[in-house]
């Protein structure tokens, strides 16, 4: 194939990278656009396969089914509560494909058809590329540990954040020193290996430095981020390659994720920067001292039941509580219920309800919950004035009207307004506050109802009552 | 004003549009479909695959081409991982026959 011909067929991928994000706009169109994706990729792969056809085609063949293999029996196997920790774990292996790439091109230009001696702008962009890369690789590893909660085997996976003294400047003179590296290997026109190694190190070291002090409630911002990284290490390799395909699909999980973790920042009221200098988001936090003065009423399981199949519209607020104690089924059951019984059942989801952005949906997805009874907060806060009883499970800051308050930490946080429901029954395991630490006034309301308990076995008995 | 444009900003000329065009498409995703986008934008960004089987072509193997087959290995497992657990969540997204 000529080099044109090879060019327009990355073009037709392109474009169908294009339309496989597109699809995601309707959950209609969205398994067609994850087609597209799939032919755009091949075309990719069998564009590519025939430029090296006679090379070790048979060693490219292993590689990719061995890969293709793991890949594979990891879609299937995953849990959807554990969606957080595969993601990151597959950022990370792209950060380590873009630095290998970058070490293959450092080592051997003319495989890439370029002179022996590397060009002052492709040592450019190998720099971008690789450093990214790096970071990204050792950023997800440390998201995927303190995802997959192994801070007991190995303390910088802690989902506290990590934090010693001169933490920003440590980090700062890392920086600093990457970036020394970088240009020493862009000033040499020969193969440097040693700027080029050194500067990849410490890209490494940053990566973990750069996540360790982030707490683990902050973590849906992370895995945006961390997807936004990967895309931009992609494009950067893309540069180096002069490959247009790889700059696009690059550029789009690039502004993917950066705009995930505008929306996330969004949802938390909190800024970029505070959320990446860390130092906050431990997940629990201790009840304020006035807590005790006020009064809560709680009731059972039965009460809660005897409410909601009297109601006329239910709402139910669900937070990753619900996911912990694997309750999605039970809610699912109890929405059938309450739907049998002439009730209205819908879900209210706020933007960070999981720990990823959409993981609720997902999760939700899962019990068979249909899509069309789950809303999210902006589609339904205006309705919860005319809703009978709100259940809330598992969830406190994001249903906590201080953030209503001037003053309070939370202030200005969208929140859903749970309050102005007629009955709001709120399920927790203990009056403990959520991960900002804050005391909840919707526990204290007249019209709230507190049903203690382990989400599941409340929503299980909640459904035995009402039979 | 004469000569021929240097590669570099063409690559410039693309990223910047594809940029644009990725933040017009990425904020129409419903918010329910999330994290599906995610997986998918990872299977995407796993194209660099293609860097990595040129990488690993050359006949004679040399320490390029082995970290380039090392890089296709990774990358072929989020290629293949990304795409299937994307495909695997929005099946669960299908619209529900009523019973």
């Amino acid at each position: 194939m000529s080099a044109n011909v090879i060019a327009l067929c990355y073009l037709v991928a392109s474009v169908c990278f294009i339309l496989a994000l597109k699809g995601l706009s309707h959950p209609e169109t969205a398994r067609r656009g994850n087609a597209f994706g799939i032919a755009g990729m091949t075309l990719a792969v069998l564009t590519t396969l025939s430029v090296v056809l006679h090379g070790r085609i048979d060693m490219i063949l292993a590689a990719m089914l061995i890969g293709g293999g793991i890949g594979a029996v990891a879609a299937r196997r995953v849990q959807m509560t554990q969606m957080p920790e595969l993601v990151a774990a597959m950022h990370s292996l792209v950060g380590l494909a873009a630095v290998l790439i970058a070490v293959a091109v450092v080592d051997n230009p003319a495989a890439f058809g370029m002179s022996a001696s590397l060009p002052a702008g492709a040592r450019f962009e190998l720099f971008i590329g690789t450093f990214v890369g790096a970071l990204t690789f050792s950023g997800s590893v440390i998201a995927f540990g303190k995802l997959a909660g192994l801070g007991k085997q190995f303390r910088l996976f802690s989902s506290a954040p990590v934090t010693f003294p001169g933490q920003h400047m440590v980090n700062l003179v890392l920086a600093l020193a990457m970036l020394g590296f970088g240009v020493a290997f862009f000033m040499s026109p020969d193969k440097a290996w040693t700027p080029f190694l050194v500067m990849t190190a410490i890209a490494f070291v940053l990566g973990v430095l750069i996540i360790i002090p982030i707490g683990g409630a902050d973590m849906p911002v992370v895995i945006s981020m961390l997807n936004s990284y990967s895309g931009w290490a992609a494009a950067g390799i893309g540069f180096s390659l002069n490959n247009t395909m790889l700059i696009i699909a690059g550029s789009l999980v690039g502004s993917s994720g950066a705009i995930l973790s505008y929306i996330m920042c969004k949802a938390m009221n909190r800024s970029f920067f505070s959320v990446i200098l860390g130092g906050f988001g431990a997940e629990e936090g201790t009840a304020t001292a006035h807590a005790g003065e006020k009064t809560h009423r709680s009731g059972s399981a039965d009460d809660a039941a005897f409410l909601m199949g009297n109601a006329e519209s239910v709402i139910i607020v669900p937070g990753y509580g619900l996911a912990v104690a694997r309750a999605q089924h039970a809610v699912k059951e109890l929405a059938a219920k309450l739907t049998e019984k002439g009730v209205t059942v819908r879900y209210a989801i706020h933007p960070v309800a999981g720990r990823m952005p959409g993981h609720m949906n997902v999760l939700l997805a899962e019990a068979e919950v249909p899509y069309d009874q789950v809303l999210e907060m902006d589609e339904i806060n205006s309705d919860f004035g005319a809703t009978d009883v709100v259940l809330v499970l598992g969830a406190n800051d994001v249903v906590n009207p201080l953030a209503h308050e001037k003053g309070s930490p939370i202030y200005g946080m969208p929140i859903l307004d749970v309050a102005k429901a007629r009955t709001v029954l709120v399920n927790k395991r203990s009056m403990a506050s959520g991960y900002a630490g804050l005391d909840n006034p919707l526990f204290y309301m007249e019209r709230t109802m507190m049903v203690f308990g382990d989400a599941k076995k409340v929503v299980e008995d909640i459904v035995k009552a009402l039979d | 004003m004469t000569g021929t444009v240097d590669p570099t900003i063409i690559n410039l000329v693309v990223f910047v549009l594809a940029v644009f065009v990725g933040y017009h498409v990425i904020w129409n995703v419903t918010p329910a479909l999330h994290t599906p986008l995610m997986s998918v934008t990872n299977a995407i960004s796993s194209v660099i695959i293609v860097g990595a089987i040129l990488a690993a072509g050359p006949a004679e193997i040399d320490f390029g081409s082995v970290m380039g087959a090392v890089a296709v290995a990774l990358a072929a497992i989020n290629v293949a991982g990304g795409f299937l657990v994307t495909r695997r969540m929005l099946e669960m997204f299908k619209k529900k026959k009523q019973a």
